[in-house]
């Protein structure tokens, strides 16, 4: 049972087949299992989590359906949960107690589903394998010697290893889609301002966004129904009414027109991956699409544009940990300036530091111009291209990441580390939603499809996703892991 | 632009991060390396280009002007490493 | 040499909204320490700012009532730095493009004479936490509950050339916000504050000299006092060949002399950038007409119009409309009284006096504007005389009953009987035959006297009008 899309268990115990406590249950043993060789979560609920389960079943007998109600998931470690630790995969975090629930959260809560745990991530989101966290990195359930890709890695592992139905995660410049890439599953990324921010630790403000990882586009939809919507505590959260995404997903693809970017088929792209996405593309255009080249011309500046933004944001979202009013502190500080310092240097890991650095110093006097405001030009160059390529096509499909899942602790120069995210960073720039599934696997780990969609096109880009998912059965591979 | 000891010093303190002597050279020249790969932006013309700031062409919305909160201090101040008479304590701040 | 002075101020007043600007959290002045500091105050992790409208709407006004440019899209920015009372590590406020543009007002000088000062700007930003120094074992204490709240620094042109001009430009101001009624504008509480840069050159000189900053004056006196200090510092370091520097000073009010602050080895680089956890503010014409509607009559348009309506001297109407309250108060006297010379009379002359005696303000005064009129009203119809209204004002200060009531109860009416009037003169002239022969010997200033005997002996109740009458009758 723990293997179903969250859709099919939604209908599971909707029939009675199976009830909310046996399935969290289920996924609670196979957490137990599994979770030493994958590292994939940092705190496991077990009692609230059967507690929830048990008011789940309870709902369900007075007549509730709502459809995630009792269905298990987990939320990636940087949405506040109210009385549980969030830790943001830092040291700085490691005994914080959010007082409040993240909107994600609260959203999940009030449909009912069941929260398992809090999944491990690169330290404050910034990483692309995660092998930054403070709690050490969380392997791939395809091969626990490679890494699962980052930031969300413990919500993209914990799904492909069917330790939860389904999981958050967070996307500043890849970090859902990657690591979906990475372990063969569904992670989408919505429109900027689709799902509100509150109460999701930022990384950077002007980029970062909540969505699912999950087993099918259609699962994608599902927890789009419930993740979405205007939020007034958070001011850039768009004020759109929310879509049906299930009711979304219908569509044949008969005339659809994918655009296929040749600055993503270029240099760098392995081989074996590109055969992936030609064969997806294939099977597009039978299901009656048609696939257009087009252009993406700044596309190569979106790594270093990124790299300006990104942490001169983070910078300042960072300042806030100082040790005075929670988190980790030193101990005995000599004076006010060493509190501060030894409090953020021992509070924090190497690349959040290096961050902040790079963050810092683009913001100071006298280079301003020359990286924060010129990023910003180049953003808008980029958002530009897109703009271009959709008067034309409906979508645009090519590779979520240049290769497969490389091996723990085989990319140590961050600037090799930064360009992994060379096809997914342009979308945050952009604010647009993008979604990575499977395509098939490459010597024996997936390779990520990667569909972008115009602003706010959450369902076209669903639609796409779920059609593909209808047609071929890759989503449905899952990785031989031993119980040990 | 060159990226050294003297200006990683200047902004560890202004980001209040403390940097070894050991750690110095290694972050200096890791940083030197992301700022080769930021430099790369320098390489286009963007004289005429209106920077984002946003990624969406939205106003701000408004809140109204009313008291939604409500006093939580001691279940707070839980979360502080050192507190006193409901103050939060750090060691003496000068002018 | 001839010093010229030039003086810049840039004033914070606290709005006085019920929120904060950014938070749902009260922001009310002297609560516990902390209790007003919710998540977002406490920069808790994932928390965001929303702006409060009515903070947006407060500066508006305050832009309209200056004449000021009102921008149509204005954008907040982080401020980075580090301090225990600035929770997130960055303050947020609007750097390149505030609320409210260039603007002027006038002040009026103790000689009458009037002077416009250009407005620079004024822009919305957070208020910073408190630290209360050395408190605990030699740590410092932190009280968040200001954290957050809306300010609104009014940024001046450096137009200002005498300290009792700055005093008068932040008199000015204080009487504008509080007329708009946006803030409480206490300088005592730190709901007005205010930082002056200073320099000075020589007379007839054009570029300007290094400036000084003294920060955070929390008087209008000390104001007047610290600039003049500075000024003669400056002119001291000049005047024996030095150079003045560039910095912060504090003013010391109990040693008279400004010392330089603290400052750290690397200096503040604040690395602003625009606020992306908020979008742009923009407001439309429609927006900024339906605020001027709200508008209250200003200060300047009040004297002018205190001076037409009730022919008050310059110097009256700029007495009475110095704060709203005052010239509220004196307005509801004069209607009710139905004389606005006497009204005026009153309120700056006894009724200020027992304010300043008792250290009130008007709002404060234990004796209302109703009764104050009821007062007046009854030396007009000839109840009491000037004089006995003194004694029922004193009793008015505690006996909180009607005017009438005091008058009767005390018998202070003024004795208008014509028989009782005459029995009264002729006792004075019988009991003063020296001081009548005078009179019908020419001697006019005698009357006075005549009259003063028979007031006295009426303990201050007869009409002294009636009396000078009826002596002048008696004695012809």
């Amino acid at each position: 049972m723990i293997e179903k899309t969250a859709t099919e268990l939604a209908r599971a115990l909707h029939s009675g087949e199976i009830s909310s406590v046996e399935l969290t249950k289920a996924y609670l043993n196979r957490i137990s299992a599994l979770n030493n060789q994958l590292n994939a979560f940092i705190t496991i609920c077990e009692e609230s989590a059967l507690e929830q389960a048990r008011a789940a079943d309870t709902r369900r007998a007075a007549g509730d359906s709502s459809p995630l109600l009792g269905i298990p998931l987990a939320h990636k470690d940087i949405f506040c949960t109210k009385d549980q630790i969030t830790s943001c995969g830092s040291r700085m975090l490691h005994n914080f107690t959010a007082p409040y629930d993240a909107y994600v959260v609260e959203r999940f809560n009030a449909a009912g589903a069941v929260m398992l745990g809090k999944t491990n991530m690169d330290e404050f989101a910034m990483g692309s394998s995660n092998e930054t966290s403070f709690f050490g990195p969380v392997r791939n359930p395809w091969d626990t010697e490679r890494v699962p890709g980052g930031s969300s890695g413990g919500s993209a592992a914990a799904v492909a290893a069917d330790l939860c139905a389904m999981a958050t995660g967070t996307d500043t410049g890849g970090s859902i889609r990657q690591p979906a890439a990475f372990c063969g599953i569904t992670g989408f990324k919505p429109s900027y301002g689709r799902v509100s921010r509150w109460g999701m630790i930022a990384f950077a403000s002007s980029l970062d966004q909540a969505g699912p990882l999950c087993k099918s586009a259609e699962d994608a939809a599902l927890m789009m129904n419930v993740m979405a919507g205007p939020d007034r505590r958070d001011s850039t959260c768009a004020e759109l009414e929310t879509e049906d995404y299930q009711a979304g997903i219908g569509q044949g693809l008969k005339g659809l027109k994918i655009g296929l970017p040749r600055q993503h088929f270029a240099e760098g792209l392995s081989a074996e991956v590109e055969l992936r996405i030609r064969d997806a593309l294939a099977e597009f255009e039978k299901l009656g699409a048609t696939v257009i080249d087009i252009d993406l011309p700044n596309n190569h500046l979106s790594v270093s544009a990124y790299y300006v933004v990104a942490p001169a944001e983070a910078s300042a979202n960072l300042s806030r940990y100082d040790g005075v009013r929670y988190g980790y502190r030193c101990e005995q500080p000599v004076d006010l300036e060493d509190l501060y310092k030894r409090s953020r240097s021992e509070g924090f890991g190497e690349e959040v530091k290096r961050r902040i650095m790079v963050g810092t110093y683009a913001l100071s006097a006298g280079y301003f111009d020359a990286y924060y405001r010129k990023a910003q030009k180049i953003r808008r160059l980029i958002k530009n291209d897109f703009d271009t390529a959709f008067n034309s096509v409906d979508v645009i499909i090519g590779p979520t990441s240049p290769h497969t899942a490389f091996t723990l602790g085989s990319k140590t120069d961050p600037v090799a580390m930064y360009l992994e995210d060379i096809y997914t960073i342009a979308v945050n720039l952009a604010g647009l939603p993008g979604i990575s599934i499977p395509a098939g696997l490459c010597g024996g780990l997936p390779a990520g499809l990667h569909i972008i969609g115009n602003d706010f096109a959450e369902s076209r880009v669903l639609n796409v996703a779920h059609q593909f998912q209808l047609a071929t059965d890759f989503h449905r591979q899952k990785p031989a892991l031993k119980v040990n | 632009m060159a990226f050294d000891r003297l200006e990683v010093e200047k902004v560890a303190q202004l980001a209040r991060l403390h940097i070894s002597d050991a750690e110095a050279q290694e972050v200096t020249s890791r940083i030197n390396d992301i700022l080769d790969l930021i430099d790369r932006m320098q390489s286009v013309d963007t004289e005429n280009v209106e920077p984002l700031a946003y990624p969406r062409d939205v106003r701000q919305r408004l809140r109204p002007d009313e008291i939604t909160e409500t006093d939580r201090r001691e279940e707070l101040q839980r979360l502080a490493p050192a507190v006193e008479s409901g103050l939060f304590l750090v060691p003496k701040v000068l002018d | 040499m001839e010093w010229e002075t030039v003086i810049g101020l840039e004033v914070h007043v606290s709005l006085s909204t019920r929120s904060k600007l950014f938070s749902g959290t009260a922001s009310r002045f002297g609560a516990e320490p902390n209790s007003q500091a919710n998540i977002f105050d406490l920069a808790m992790p994932g928390t965001l700012p929303v702006l409060n409208e009515e903070a947006l709407r407060m500066a508006v006004k305050f832009g309209l009532a200056i004449g000021a440019e009102i921008s149509k899209r204005s954008v907040f920015d982080r401020k980075n730095y580090f301090y225990p009372d600035l929770p997130k590590g960055y303050q947020l406020t609007q750097l390149d493009l505030p609320t409210v543009g260039r603007g002027s007002l006038c002040i009026t000088l103790d000689d009458g004479s009037e002077r416009i000062i250009g407005v620079t700007r004024a822009h919305i930003e957070e208020n910073a936490g408190k630290s209360l120094h050395g408190v605990f074992h030699g740590m410092s204490g932190i009280d968040l509950n200001r954290a957050g709240e809306p300010l609104l620094e009014i940024v001046s042109e450096p137009e200002i050339r005498s300290a009792r001009e700055a005093v008068a430009y932040l008199k000015k101001l204080h009487s504008i916000v509080r007329y708009l009624d946006i803030s409480d504008a206490i300088m005592a509480q730190g709901s007005m504050r205010c930082d002056v840069n200073i320099s000075i050159r020589p007379s007839g000189e054009t570029e300007l000299g290094v400036r000084t900053e003294l920060k955070n004056i929390n008087s209008f006196r000390f104001v007047e006092k610290a600039i003049e200090t500075e000024v003669r510092r400056q002119q001291d370091v000049i005047e024996d060949g030095g150079r003045v520097v560039q910095e912060t000073r504090r003013y010391d009010a109990n040693r008279d002399e400004t010392f330089p602050m603290r400052s750290k080895e690397f200096a503040n680089d604040y690395r602003y950038f625009p606020e992306p956890d908020l979008l742009p503010v923009e407001i439309d014409e429609a927006y900024i007409e339906a605020i001027r509607q709200t508008l209250p009559e200003l200060p300047d348009a009040r004297k002018a119009r205190f001076v037409i309506d009730y022919g008050l001297s310059d110097y009256d109407a700029g007495v009475l409309t110095a704060t709203r309250e005052m010239a509220d108060y004196f307005e509801s006297v004069a209607k009710d009284s139905g004389d606005a010379k006497l009204a005026a009379n009153w309120v700056t002359g006894d009724l200020q006096a027992l304010l300043n005696r008792k250290d009130l303000s008007i709002e404060q005064s234990p004796i209302q504007a109703d009764r104050l009129a009821v007062l007046i009203a009854r030396i007009k119809d000839d109840t009491i005389s000037g004089k006995i209204a003194k004694t029922v004002f004193e009793s008015m200060i505690k006996d909180q009953s009607a005017v009438d009531d005091i008058i009767e109860a005390k018998g202070l009416r003024q004795v208008t009987d014509s028989g009782a009037l005459e029995a009264l003169v002729n006792d004075v002239i019988a009991s003063n035959p020296e001081q009548v022969q005078q009179f019908i010997a020419g001697k006019q200033q005698v009357l006075g006297f005549l009259v003063g005997q028979a007031m006295k002996l009426s303990q201050g109740k007869a009409n002294p009008g009636q009396v000078n009458k009826l002596l002048r009758e008696k004695m012809s």
